[in-house]
């Protein structure tokens, strides 16, 4: 086989593998952070098969957001919780049950779905129209997301600004009696205003 | 036999191109690591004389052999796996941070056409790659399973995530004025001397990128865990950090990929506001040095800089660090992309 052709298909495939490997080592692990390690590695495997789509900037953006800052909060958070790995494993026969009917039905469904879908005739045009061919990807994304859609896009850039001020909002507290910096103040400072001199007459005390 | 060869370098087919960008990386991996003992050795001369010290001295002339003593000190040491370590996290974790740092030089290009991968979002990827590297430290600090360390390498992941944030707005800057996410269009865009680089423009937008090239200096040396924001490491402290229960050749895999991080960060300040391996002047004899060595040049003042940074400069309060980059250069990046924006938009006319 040519090797142009051969080369992608063998990526595609490792890429693949190992996310769905990957992903089945999430749900696996015994240990939380390991779950998380395996889910980091799934979201690059992603990054990867995006890349072989010609969808680098959607990689990159993947990688640096899920990745670098997402799954570094997932991975603070589940290093510090204390968790007790005995008890975590007990309830496991009790689920068990359920679990796997859950399992069998969800199974079921997909096989359902498998069977009955097909490619509709149409989607090989679609996937083929917001890239012109002289347009690279990234000026292809910035079209549509910054001139065709640009109100919608400020509308959810508005709406992840209204969750962030809920956020902070709900955390910030000014509890009273709290000594809180006051940076200006601080660095405007000087030795003479911290340091008082008084003349002690002797055999007088203050 | 010059068939065979001009066959195996011909880049159009799979073998040339494979034979091609393997040299290409080999050449990479050897002059850096090679440039990177003497860098370390210059660090630590810099260090000294500004203490009035003389620095290693011993092994070699003036010491210069020294990066090599201690890489085979390190090498030859036998590597402690502590009990109680997640033993393949544990080792694991250098090897992270040392990949992670040698493959964001992929997209490096240190003179024209001198780069392994002229990729096209080269800029995403090496911000990618960045906070990718925070996981070599924090499973590291971790898996030894020691509180020194896991607290510094939860400093350090803190650290490293904030800073990130204002590194991002300030590359924001500079891709507004260049027009391109790729490395070496935004190095050609400042051709054409001195008074065309970024950093220091002859034009008014200067008001603004020269504080930004000091911001993202200054950003740099936390993201890269150095002195005065060196906190993952405070001895007084933390005793190491994150490398605590690291000995012999996996702390030697860590220092190599905090050294090439700096380096790295040395590079980008180049390439993004100092016009990367372009000459001061563009006539000669300026423009007889080889363009390689003008980036060097430029590379090694601005380590230099790192340097004294560390020599004379005392170490941050947590706190304040936080504050400087979450309450200080986050809104001044912000703004100042704000700026280069209706810049470029209404003098330069450009979109």
């Amino acid at each position: 086989m040519e090797l142009s052709v051969l080369l992608p298909a063998m990526a595609f495939y490792v890429f693949a593998g190992a996310a769905i490997a990957f992903a089945f080592g999430v749900v696996a692990a015994r240990n939380p952070v390991r779950s998380v390690l395996f889910l980091i590695m799934t979201f690059f495997s992603a990054a990867g098969l995006f890349v072989l789509l010609g969808a680098e900037f959607l990689a990159m953006i993947l990688v640096m957001v899920y990745v670098g800052a997402v799954a570094v909060l997932f991975l603070f958070v589940v290093m510090m919780l204390d968790i007790d790995f005995v008890e975590m494993r007990q309830g496991f026969a009790d689920y068990l049950p359920l679990g796997g009917l859950l399992a069998f039905i969800l199974t079921v469904e997909l096989i359902v779905l498998g069977a009955s879908w097909s490619v509709s005739s149409k989607a090989e045009g679609l996937r083929q129209a917001p890239i012109s061919g002289d347009q690279d990807n990234l000026s292809a994304f910035a079209q549509v997301l910054y001139t065709d859609y640009a109100f919608f896009l400020e509308a959810a850039g508005l709406v992840l600004l209204v969750a962030m001020i809920g956020a902070i909002v709900l955390t910030n507290f000014h509890k009273k009696g709290i000594k809180r910096q006051n940076i200006p103040a601080q660095i405007a400072r000087k030795a003479e205003d911290g340091v008082e001199l008084v003349d002690i007459k002797p055999g007088q005390g203050l | 036999m010059a068939e065979f060869f001009s066959m195996l370098f011909d880049t159009s087919t799979a073998l040339g191109w494979f034979v091609v960008t393997l040299l290409k990386v080999l050449g990479f991996v050897v002059v850096l690591l090679v440039s990177l003992a003497f860098i370390l050795l210059a660090d630590r001369k810099i260090w000294a004389a500004v203490q009035m010290r003389k620095g290693p001295n011993v092994v070699g002339a003036f010491g210069l052999l020294q990066s090599f003593a201690d890489f085979l000190k390190f090498a030859f040491k036998e590597v402690i796996i502590p009990a109680g370590t997640d033993k393949a996290i544990f080792i694991l974790a250098p090897f992270l941070s040392l990949v992670m740092a040698f493959i964001a030089w992929s997209v490096v290009p240190v003179a024209p056409g001198w780069v392994i991968s002229d990729m096209n979002v080269g800029i995403l990827y090496l911000l990618a790659i960045s906070s990718l590297g925070v996981y070599g430290i924090i499973l590291g600090g971790w898996a030894s399973n020691s509180k020194y360390s896991f607290l510094g390498a939860l400093r350090s992941t803190a650290q490293m995530v904030s800073y990130e944030v204002s590194l991002g707005f300030v590359i924001v800057t500079v891709l507004l004025l260049a027009g391109s996410m790729n490395l070496s269009e935004i190095v050609e865009a400042q051709a054409g001397g001195f008074w065309h680089w970024y950093g220091l423009a002859l034009s008014p937008i200067t008001l603004v990128m020269l504080p930004m090239m000091v911001v993202f200096f200054i950003s740099g040396l936390a993201e890269t865990n150095r002195p005065p924001f060196d906190l993952p490491e405070a001895e007084s402290e933390l005793v190491a950090g994150y490398q605590v229960e690291y000995s012999s050749t996996l702390y030697l895999l860590f220092m190599i990929g905090e050294y090439l991080n700096i380096v790295l960060m040395c590079a980008m300040v180049t390439i993004l506001f100092l016009g990367g391996w372009h000459a001061p002047f563009d006539f000669a004899p300026f423009t007889w040095v080889p363009p390689f060595i003008w980036f060097s040049i430029k590379l090694l003042f601005i380590f230099f800089l790192f340097a004294m940074v560390k020599a004379i400069v005392p170490r941050y309060r947590y706190d304040q660090l936080m504050r400087l980059g979450w309450k200080v250069f986050l809104p001044l990046s912000m703004g100042a992309v704000v700026l280069v924006s209706a810049w470029v938009v209404f003098a330069q006319g450009g979109a």
